[in-house]
């Protein structure tokens, strides 16, 4: 926890969200969303399933369209205009609950990807830098084999390695431990929050408290489609403010 | 009781008892495991024997040498008595020219035999892409292919050597830049038109011309008017340059430096050189329009959806034999008068399609395979939508269809045989028709269609087999 605090945040805005509102037909699945995230925060989003965490943080890459409010990422707000889309992509990266790794490439394939075809780098370059994340994952030697090789902790560090070889500006996790066995959570934890400690604007969807004590600096809480409450690691668990928050939390810390 | 136990030696490893070896083992797992089975085993060894006992003296009795069906009874009668049976292979031994070649003029024979050669050459960096070994085999085989028949069909000196310097030259780059090999198997089609059909060698240079401007058009408009406009663009120019300016420009540079080959009307095709020419343009053409409709099947805009499931189940929903006949009838009143199309070119268009329909619909299959969180990881990582289906989705999509795939080009090869009911000389029905026609060989019913049957046979077994070599050396899921 100490930690947290020695890390920088600036004052220079990464993601602006105002009066963002998203259905799926007549289901109001985000409700009147506004956050400001600064360059540098990591900020952990919880809350009960079906809340609508994973869809808040798929409208910021676009995997999923808001028809409400303003997204605005980098300074490139997100509208129908494929190029900002594709800027904004390029800016971000994000990290799935299920890898979604590319089975029928190797892994240096994977991670030289994106780089050569959409960053036009050349492959020797591409491969160097990919090796470089790959030994910062700790995996260099699996470089040569294809993902269906390897055990489900080393996978999603090998989706985390490709998501940084396009040097994004901010981290999207998705769940990103929930798919894991208990004994390899704490590899992929270990790498975010190396990754943290690196000044890297992170946006965590996880149920991982232990994780948001040590490198949040703000843990937003949502319920049916709104954000519920947002605070300070420390007050959010030790003194939560609303009745849903509570229940939430006794929930998941309970037992 | 003494619970206690410890071993004092060690136990050296024995043979399986007798039961559980070779052989027999075998036997008892496989054919006689239990009552039903040793049944079952006993009636289909009858049954085979039954039918080998049926045919065998009809093999065995075989005439190679003879000048008519009648001279081939007479054979077998006198060497395995009166009332024996024998095949007349004497049939294929006179006409397999005609079952390989149709009415195709002996002495420009070499022409097919060459395309043919060329054809492995083109295809090898697309079968073993990067595979040096792989690819060092093929072509030195066809080398040696080509060298054998070309001196065999009697070919021109200076075509003989030409194509051998050609193939020995593609070999040699097989090696040393293996994807370069792939500018070959561009020009190949072209290449293969004229060689078949001959006339100026300006006409396919002037068509592939048509192709260098689209290509020209769209690289310089795309950064202007956006990717899907540019293709449109290029398109276009492309088809007014293939409909007006094709015939006068070839005409030109035939008139500046005249250069061809005796031109060979498609009448005169027949055999396996038109089930192949059919069934091989028909396989290259299908795979990317059915790629293209799958992906329309799929996409966001309801013009092109709308577009591409109507041509699907269009297509699917008619009979083989009706496009066929469309294409001789129907086309020809649709087309503005004078344009002069081509009765196998008009074929290969409707197999083309047909087979398209079939394959739209077994990549749409693949494509429906695939976990959603493929297409969400490409879009997160900035791939746009060609790129994101070419290097993630299309590659794993095609894959899982390949058995699918390759039975669909199968079939279609299959089809080409039906070009017999526009009246092409397809192997089947087409030359044996003709054959029979033949007094001397009239009343002939088996051996045909055996020949026939053979060389399908081998030429899909070959396509089924490379399909299982593909699948195993495209696994990585390692399941
Ligand atoms: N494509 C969709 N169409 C319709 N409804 C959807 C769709 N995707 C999600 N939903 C609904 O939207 C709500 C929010 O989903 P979301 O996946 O964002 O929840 P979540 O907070 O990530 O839950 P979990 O913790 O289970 O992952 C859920 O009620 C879900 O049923
Ligand atoms: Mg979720």
């Amino acid at each position: 926890m100490a930690e947290a605090a020695k890390m920088q945040v600036s004052d220079e805005v990464a993601i602006q969200i105002t009066g963002m509102n998203k259905w799926y037909g007549q289901f109001h699945v985000l409700r009147d969303i506004n956050m400001t995230v600064m360059r540098g925060e990591r900020i952990v989003i919880c809350g009960p399933s079906g809340s609508g965490k994973s869809t808040l943080i798929r409208c910021i890459n676009r995997l999923e369209e808001h028809q409400q409010g303003q997204i605005i990422v980098d300074g490139t707000e997100l509208t129908n205009d494929l190029k900002n889309i594709d800027k904004v992509r390029s800016e971000v990266g994000m990290v799935f609950q299920h890898f979604n790794l590319f089975p029928h490439l190797t892994i240096l394939e994977n991670l030289t990807l994106a780089p050569i075809w959409v960053r036009k780098v050349p492959k020797k370059e591409a491969e160097e830098t990919a090796m470089y994340f790959l030994s910062k994952v700790k995996i260099p030697e699996q470089a040569h084999k294809y993902p269906g090789q390897l055990s489900g902790g080393q996978q999603q560090r090998v989706a985390i390695a490709r998501s940084l070889c396009m040097k994004p500006r901010i981290m999207l996790f998705d769940e990103p431990t929930s798919a894991l066995d208990p004994e390899m959570i704490k590899e992929v934890l270990d790498t975010m929050i190396q990754l943290a400690q690196e000044g890297m604007t992170m946006l965590c969807v996880t149920h991982e408290m232990g994780f948001a004590q040590a490198v949040a600096n703000r843990v937003i809480f949502m319920d049916q489609g709104q954000i519920v409450e947002q605070n300070a690691p420390k007050e959010f668990f030790s003194n939560p403010q609303s009745e849903r928050t509570k229940l939430f939390l006794s929930q998941i810390l309970g037992h | 009781m003494d619970q206690h136990f410890s071993r004092s030696e060690m136990l050296p490893p024995l043979a399986p008892p007798i039961t559980e070896r070779g052989a027999v083992k075998w036997m008892r797992e496989n054919l006689f495991s239990s009552p039903l089975n040793a049944i079952l085993t006993l009636l289909g060894l009858a049954a085979i024997y039954a039918l080998v006992a049926a045919s065998l003296p009809w093999w065995l009795n075989s005439v190679w040498n003879a000048e008519s069906l009648g001279q081939c009874r007479a054979i077998v009668a006198e060497t395995a008595g009166e009332g024996a049976t024998g095949a007349c292979w004497a049939m294929i031994r006179e006409r397999w020219h005609q079952f390989l070649f149709g009415f195709y003029p002996p002495d420009q024979w070499w022409r097919p035999i060459l395309a043919l050669g060329l054809l492995f050459v083109a295809l090898a960096p697309v079968l073993f892409a990067g595979q040096k070994r792989n690819m060092a085999f093929l072509l030195g085989g066809i080398a040696v292919y080509l060298v054998v028949t070309l001196t065999l069909a009697e070919t021109p000196a200076a075509a003989f050597a030409l194509a051998v310097a050609l193939v020995l030259g593609l070999t040699a780059l097989s090696q040393v830049q293996p994807g370069r090999l792939l500018w070959f198997t561009a020009i190949y089609p072209a290449l293969c038109f004229w060689l078949l059909w001959g006339g100026t060698v300006w006409a396919p240079i002037v068509a592939m011309a048509g192709f260098v401007l689209l290509y020209l058009v769209f690289r310089f408009a795309a950064p202007v008017i956006g990717l899907t406009p540019a293709a449109g663009a290029g398109i276009v120019a492309a088809v007014l340059w293939w409909l007006y300016l094709q015939g006068p420009v070839s005409g030109l540079l035939q008139g500046a430096l005249p250069f061809g080959l005796r031109a060979i009307n498609s009448d005169l095709f027949g055999g396996f050189l038109l089930a192949i020419v059919i069934g091989v343009t028909g396989i290259a053409f299908s795979l990317p329009i059915g790629i293209l409709l799958a992906l329309g099947r799929q996409s966001d805009m309801l013009i092109v959806k709308t577009l591409s499931v109507g041509f699907i189940e269009f297509v699917r929903g008619v009979p083989l034999i009706t496009l066929l006949f469309t294409a001789s009838l129907l086309l020809q009143y649709f087309l503005p008068p004078g344009t002069n199309f081509d009765i196998i070119l008009r074929v290969i268009i409707l197999v083309t399609f047909f087979a398209a329909a079939y394959l739209a619909e077994v990549i749409r299959g693949g494509l429906a395979a695939l976990p959603r969180g493929q297409y969400e990881a490409a879009d997160a990582l900035g791939l746009d939508y060609w790129r994101a289906q070419r290097l993630i989705i299309l590659p794993q999509a095609l894959k899982v269809s390949i058995p699918a795939i390759v039975s669909t080009f199968i079939g279609l090869f299959k089809d080409t045989t039906l070009v017999a009911f526009v009246g092409l000389m397809d192997p089947l029905k087409g030359v044996t028709q003709i054959v029979r026609a033949d007094i001397d060989w009239k009343g002939i019913y088996w051996e045909p269609y055996i020949f026939v049957g053979a060389i399908f046979f081998i030429i899909c077994f070959g396509m089924s087999r490379y399909s299982m070599y593909l699948e195993k050396k495209l696994k990585t899921d390692h399941r």
